[in-house]
């Protein structure tokens, strides 16, 4: 890992400063900072994690704590379109686990936010994304696709493929 | 029946202000904010019978009137945008569809307890919520709605909205402070409850999305109006998603009273058992509630007595339906994996009891389960209930209990490892 500092865009600068106004205390800004610098780098290295203790005048360990608790935070970089299935208890009951199995199969992954040798795709089952009455659903990156077959997903993987590699 | 909080999700628009104010929206704020004493809400909203949507099911006035106005410290109100209990899609509408509804009920949740900065905690997957809820928030605001002299009232209030990043323990009001904070979202030994020491150390209210959603239309009628809807002890109407196999799984808002069957079976809501199959088993209220038989959902009704006079709750209205083929031990491991999965980790019955529970279900259901089994799973039951901090452990005991006491036959079957008939 190299020790050279992180650096970000002016908007993202800009962002985190609106963020850390919002509350009382600044300490508060931590997840809207890291997930800035997420959104940003697609994931928080260690020296954005440096950053962000400097930022906030707290210590570092308790950054790491929050990036390690909050399971949405990327401790390694994923791939350009990241793919969270849900596998819980409506979306399994209506072939979750399937459309789980079916996009390791398809991506060659295991599912623990592993990425595709290209770079495109990493993938991990999730847990209820709030979108049982329309299950089974997952995220592609920031968006909700639902009421997902065999075939949608294959569409939806198709064209990342063709997008993604312009 | 006429809509309380979905009744603007078919109007196209509803999301804008303009149309939210063509439909009468921030009326009742404005009043509130302008005229009203927080005893007069307070006695209004408890009248009403409205309690907390959320889960518990706590009378909604009540709880306001628990903070001490008088204490020098500011006051917070947290929104509980966080919707992560298994089953449960409901909040989701309100962000999506009408998000005005939810500020406005937000300024009202924050006159009852004098509060001048509130907090809208989302789960963190809502990415597309999050930016409609803020470009809402964005509009209100430059519309003099929230900020300094909120609707011309005279008073002053900030909304912040704040995004969760993965962890269904901040769902859990205490844990949702913690991280807010900016900490991991461990829930806190009550008492102190929240009212007393909440956010930063100061009295805070949490209130799900839905309850402040209410809060509008409550005001603008006479407290009984809304009583009317549900029944005597359980007044008003619920948000209800359903899932699994039906016909039409949705979301829908009923008066409470409504016979769970009819519920399932309406062309207006469930529509029926999906494939022309019989019904098998029904979680009600989300995936931490115990689990009835179809003979039980015959004669449970979906209000907080009727479920609790039957063995389970209302929960936060995550209505989940299983057919005749539903594999009961498959599927409560997969709830076993979501709540170790989601153990904080703090209390050893919580984090030891869902894991192993957890590995026991793993080993049954994989075909490599032991005849005793059964029994250790209920023994790890029994000793994580009310033994803990937060009810995450209880969330899977009941579970457990419920599904071993009524599909006994099963567990046991596949434990010393019979072939399927
Ligand atoms: C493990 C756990 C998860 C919870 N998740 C949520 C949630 O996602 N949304 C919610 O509103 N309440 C949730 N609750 C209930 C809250 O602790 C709290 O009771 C509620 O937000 C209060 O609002 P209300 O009185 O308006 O219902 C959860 C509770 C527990 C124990
Ligand atoms: S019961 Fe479980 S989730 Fe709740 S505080 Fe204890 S360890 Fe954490
Ligand atoms: S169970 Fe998959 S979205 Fe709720």
């Amino acid at each position: 890992m190299s020790n050279a500092e992180e650096k970000f865009s002016d908007q993202t600068l800009a962002k985190m400063k609106e963020a850390i106004a919002e509350y009382p205390d600044k300490a508060s800004a931590v997840l809207p900072v890291l997930q800035l610098i997420q959104k940003e780098k697609g994931w928080v290295s260690p020296a954005s994690q440096r950053f962000t203790a400097e930022l906030l005048s707290i210590s570092p360990a308790r950054v790491k704590e929050v990036v390690t608790f909050y399971t949405m935070f990327h401790q390694q970089p994923v791939g350009k379109y990241h793919i969270q299935v849900c596998t819980n208890i409506s979306c399994s009951l209506r072939g979750g686990e399937e459309i789980f199995a079916h996009c390791q199969k398809k991506l060659g992954l295991k599912g623990h936010k592993d990425v595709t040798p290209d770079g495109l795709f990493s993938l991990e089952h999730v847990e209820c994304l709030a979108a049982c009455e329309r299950a089974p659903a997952m995220l592609l990156g920031e968006n909700y696709k639902m009421e997902l077959t065999i075939e949608k997903v294959d569409e939806i993987i198709d064209r990342c493929k063709k997008e993604g590699s312009h | 029946m006429e809509k309380v909080i979905s009744a603007l999700w078919s109007v196209p628009g509803a999301n804008t202000l303009e149309v939210y104010k063509k439909h009468g929206g921030y009326e009742a704020a404005k009043e509130v904010l302008s005229s009203w004493t927080p005893e007069k809400l307070i006695e209004h909203v408890k009248a009403s019978g409205l309690r907390g949507r959320g889960g518990a099911g706590f009378p909604t006035g009540m709880k306001w009137s628990f903070i001490n106005r008088g204490s020098p410290k500011p006051k917070y109100v947290c929104i509980n945008a966080d919707e992560s209990e298994p089953g449960t899609a409901k909040d989701r509408y309100i962000l999506e569809l009408t998000p005005h509804l939810l500020i406005e009920g937000t300024l009202i949740c924050a006159k009852a307890i004098d509060c001048h900065h509130a907090f809208i905690y989302c789960r963190g997957e809502f990415y597309d919520q999050i930016a409609i809820l803020k470009k809402a928030l964005a509009e209100a605001k430059a519309a003099g709605i929230v900020g300094k002299n909120a609707l011309g009232s005279g008073y002053d209030i900030q909304i912040t909205v704040h995004s969760g990043f993965g962890a269904y323990i901040c769902g859990e009001e205490t844990g949702l402070i913690e991280s807010l904070e900016g900490k991991k979202g461990q829930p806190r030994i009550k008492p102190p409850f929240p009212a007393v020491v909440g956010l930063y150390n100061c009295p805070t209210v949490v209130n799900n999305v839905e309850t402040a959603a209410a809060l509008p239309w409550i005001i603008k009628h006479a407290p009984e109006e809304y009583k009317k809807f549900g029944t005597e002890k359980s007044g008003g109407t619920k948000l209800l998603s359903i899932s699994g196999h039906v016909n039409k799984p949705g979301t829908y808002e009923i008066p409470l009273g409504l016979p769970l069957s009819e519920f399932i079976n309406s062309p207006n809501y469930g529509g029926g058992v999906w494939k022309g199959r019989k019904l098998k088993a029904c979680i009600p209220g989300g995936s931490s509630v115990p689990i009835l038989t179809a003979a039980e959902v015959e004669k449970t009704n979906i209000d907080y007595e009727s479920c609790a006079a039957n063995g389970t709750m209302l929960g936060s209205g995550g209505c989940i339906v299983m057919d005749e083929t539903t594999d009961m031990v498959h599927s409560l491991r997969i709830l076993g994996h979501f709540y170790s999965h989601e153990s904080c980790g703090q209390c050893t019955p919580c984090r030891t009891g869902t894991n192993w529970a957890h590995r026991i279900l793993c080993r049954i259901d994989d075909g490599e389960g032991r005849p005793e089994d059964v029994d250790e799973l209920l023994k790890i039951a029994n000793n994580m209930v009310g033994r803990t901090i937060c009810p995450l452990a209880d969330a899977l005991a009941m579970p457990i209990k419920s599904f071993l006491t009524k599909f006994r036959s099963e567990f046991d079957k596949k434990a010393r490892r019979e072939k399927a008939a």
